[in-house]
């Protein structure tokens, strides 16, 4: 019985329990829903969304938040796709790698001014997204990549499915599940990623006990751009062009995400299964207001609704007496 | 003899320690107005340029002293964008639709109507302040979490109000806001001086700004020395919504239009400029007088920048590595006391 409490209590098991009464809903107000192509284009909606929350959580666990991610994400496919039509190079993995060193260096500058100066993560990545955008439009180019210019070797490694039933399934699917997994070994297992935890928890105590902050903010803040990075990359192989300008908002739909899996703006709570559940819940809200025959435009203000709400619930698990 | 004039000198030095702020800003632009000069003196030192920015930057100006309000108490408004095209947006629909103007309609009607449609788009901003406010002072929301929602909720009314385009067909008066003069200076700057003196005067002669400043000095501890610190974060935030959007008045009046992605650039602006001015974003220091001469500074900048034809984009790096090298001369300095 405890345990069962207990279990509820956990933030994750009310995300899932609101996700099914939600798919409920959504399938009984238009049972195609339920049909496996809507489904499989969920969870492909879900692939690159869902990396970048996990480069988010990575961040709101150590207490810091991160609004300029998108901004790497786009500076590291834009460049690695011109890199390479300016190479004629057709692969995957080293255009992936790439892309993924691109995100980490912008990271690691994140993570120089919040050690170094001390400064508040929140104006330090303000300001990064605006110069790395800034730098991107402005001297490498504001024009996008269209299907006729982007690297076939890029189009038919993000295009692979796999038939089941008759439907395709995006095999990108297992690259963010596989990216998770990694994430989880990495967050639960290892010493370095307690030391997160620790850091978000206190800052100060988390030193005391001997840990090496230093190495833990440039770690955190070099994870999220490399995850960045890759997601950028993927993005773009995935729907075929690179348009210098995309991912504009998504800091607001990522963090959001990750919000509602029950991480804590404040750090040191926070987890991989959460955060797949909260990404998987926005996308379907997101993508189910056409099926439930909603107007589009209602989708800015479903998507506040949610973040505000999800925000509410948390404050109030995480309410204190006084302050 | 001696004894006084050692109390003059370290009367002198407190004065510059704390008004050291504010000096660097004048010093910083000072030094962008006349390297602007250098470079372009015979664009950017002409009437028309200083006439023109004094239509341009009082939207800006606004915005980012609600945005330094709401770092007052350590919090920050991610919504005054989203607030202020909302109520340029709601006033188009209730000029356009609710209540467009009558054929033979005399000048009074017409007046009565921008009344009514300016009491209507700062009631907006009054509301929306206070959804805000509620959502971080009761139900305590973290203000990052807290106006990134609402501010999405805002953007997406917008949406749906207009459905994509940009709302035209405002009134002459409602225009008058944004282009008009009034004794040869621009409207816009008047109500931006209007604002600058009474938040100024509201945050240094009442008990609500000293409760404001103490809040974020330490909120703690303003709450054992038994201060009303819900109400005061709430009026805070009602206070800068209301500023969004009267900000929200004024482009829409200039442009003579509005739209929900109007001023999406001003957000991190807006920031960068309180922060420049002197507003320390984790609460409880922060001068009207600051953020003014920031803003100004910058548009200077910007100007100057944009007579050289350098295109918006690089602008909008120059605004982050500026913020960013503010905030590190910030700290330097700081570690130095």
């Amino acid at each position: 019985m405890t345990s069962v409490s207990k279990l509820l209590r956990r933030s994750e098991a009310a995300v899932l329990a609101i996700l099914i009464v939600v798919m409920i809903v959504i399938g009984v107000i238009n049972p195609a829903f339920w049909q496996a192509d809507n489904l499989f284009n969920l969870l492909r909606a879900n692939v690159v969304i869902g990396i970048m929350a996990l480069s988010v959580l990575t961040v709101m666990i150590s207490g810091g938040i991160d609004v300029s991610f998108p901004a790497f994400a786009v500076a590291a496919m834009y460049l690695t796709v011109i890199a390479m039509n300016a190479m004629g190079y057709q692969g995957v993995v080293l255009p992936f790698i790439g892309a993924t060193v691109i995100g980490l260096l912008c990271g690691l500058a994140n993570a120089f001014f919040i050690h170094t100066f001390r400064m508040i993560p929140l104006i330090v990545t303000l300001g990064s997204a605006s110069v790395v955008r800034g730098l991107l439009l402005g001297l490498v180019g504001t024009s996008i990549i269209n299907i006729d210019r982007m690297p076939p070797s890029l189009i038919a490694f993000g295009s692979s499915t796999a038939e089941i039933g008759g439907s395709k399934l995006s095999l990108m699917i297992f690259i963010y599940l596989g990216i998770a997994v990694l994430m989880w070994l990495f967050l639960t297992r290892t010493m370095a990623g307690r030391a997160i935890f620790a850091y978000g928890d206190d800052a100060e105590s988390a030193k005391r006990v001997g840990f090496n902050t230093r190495r833990t903010v440039y770690l955190v803040y070099g994870l999220a751009g490399a995850l960045a990075g890759f997601a950028g990359l993927l993005h773009a192989s995935m729907i075929w062009l690179a348009n210098p300008r995309d991912f504009v908002g998504y800091e607001l739909d990522v963090i959001a995400a990750v919000v509602l899996g029950g991480a804590s703006i404040f750090g040191g709570r926070g987890s991989v299964f959460g955060t797949i559940l909260g990404v998987f819940m926005l996308t379907l809200i997101k993508n189910s207001l056409i099926i439930m025959r909603i107007d589009n435009t209602w989708q800015g203000v479903v998507v506040g609704c949610v973040i505000v709400i999800a925000t509410a619930l948390t404050a109030w698990r995480d309410r204190k007496a006084l302050v | 003899m001696k004894a006084r004039s050692m109390n003059k000198l370290t009367d002198l030095r407190r004065f510059v320690n704390r008004d050291n702020n504010i000096v660097q800003l004048l010093i910083i632009t000072a030094v962008i107005f006349v390297l602007m000069s250098a470079l372009e003196p015979n664009k950017f030192l002409r009437y028309y340029n200083f006439e023109s920015i004094s239509f341009i930057f009082p939207e800006l100006g606004i915005v980012s002293i609600a945005m330094m309000l709401a770092m007052l108490t350590g919090g920050i408004d991610l919504s005054v964008i989203g607030i202020a095209n909302l109520a340029g947006i709601l006033a188009g629909v209730f000029f356009t639709r609710l209540y467009p103007a009558a054929p033979e309609a005399g000048a009074a009607a017409e007046l009565m109507r921008v009344v009514a449609g300016v009491v209507l788009a700062l009631g907006v901003g009054l509301l929306a302040g206070t959804l805000n406010g509620l959502l971080i002072a009761k139900v305590r929301i973290t203000p990052i979490l807290a106006t990134l929602g609402t501010g999405q909720i805002f953007t997406g009314l917008c949406m749906v109000l207009t459905g994509g385009p940009a709302i035209v067909g405002f009134p002459a008066w409602w225009g008058f806001i944004g282009n008009g003069k009034i004794l040869g200076i621009a409207v816009p700057l008047v109500l931006f001086l209007v604002v600058v003196v009474v938040i100024a005067a509201m945050l240094t002669k009442t008990p609500f700004g000293l409760n404001l400043f103490l809040i974020g000095t330490n909120p703690r501890a303003a709450v054992f020395a038994g201060l009303r610190t819900e109400r005061m974060v709430l009026y805070s935030y009602m206070l800068s919504g209301t500023l969004a959007a009267l900000a929200g008045i004024v482009l829409s009046g200039r442009t003579n239009a509005a739209k929900s992605d109007y001023g999406t650039s001003y957000l991190l602006q807006a920031v960068l400029i309180s922060v420049l001015g002197g507003t320390n974003p984790s609460g409880g220091k922060g001068t009207v007088l600051g953020v003014s001469i920031a803003v100004i500074a910058l548009m200077l900048l910007a100007s100057g920048f944009q007579m050289m034809r350098f295109s918006n984009h690089l602008i909008d790096f120059i605004w982050g590595g500026f913020l960013l090298l503010v905030m590190v001369i910030n700290v330097l300095r700081n570690r130095g006391k």
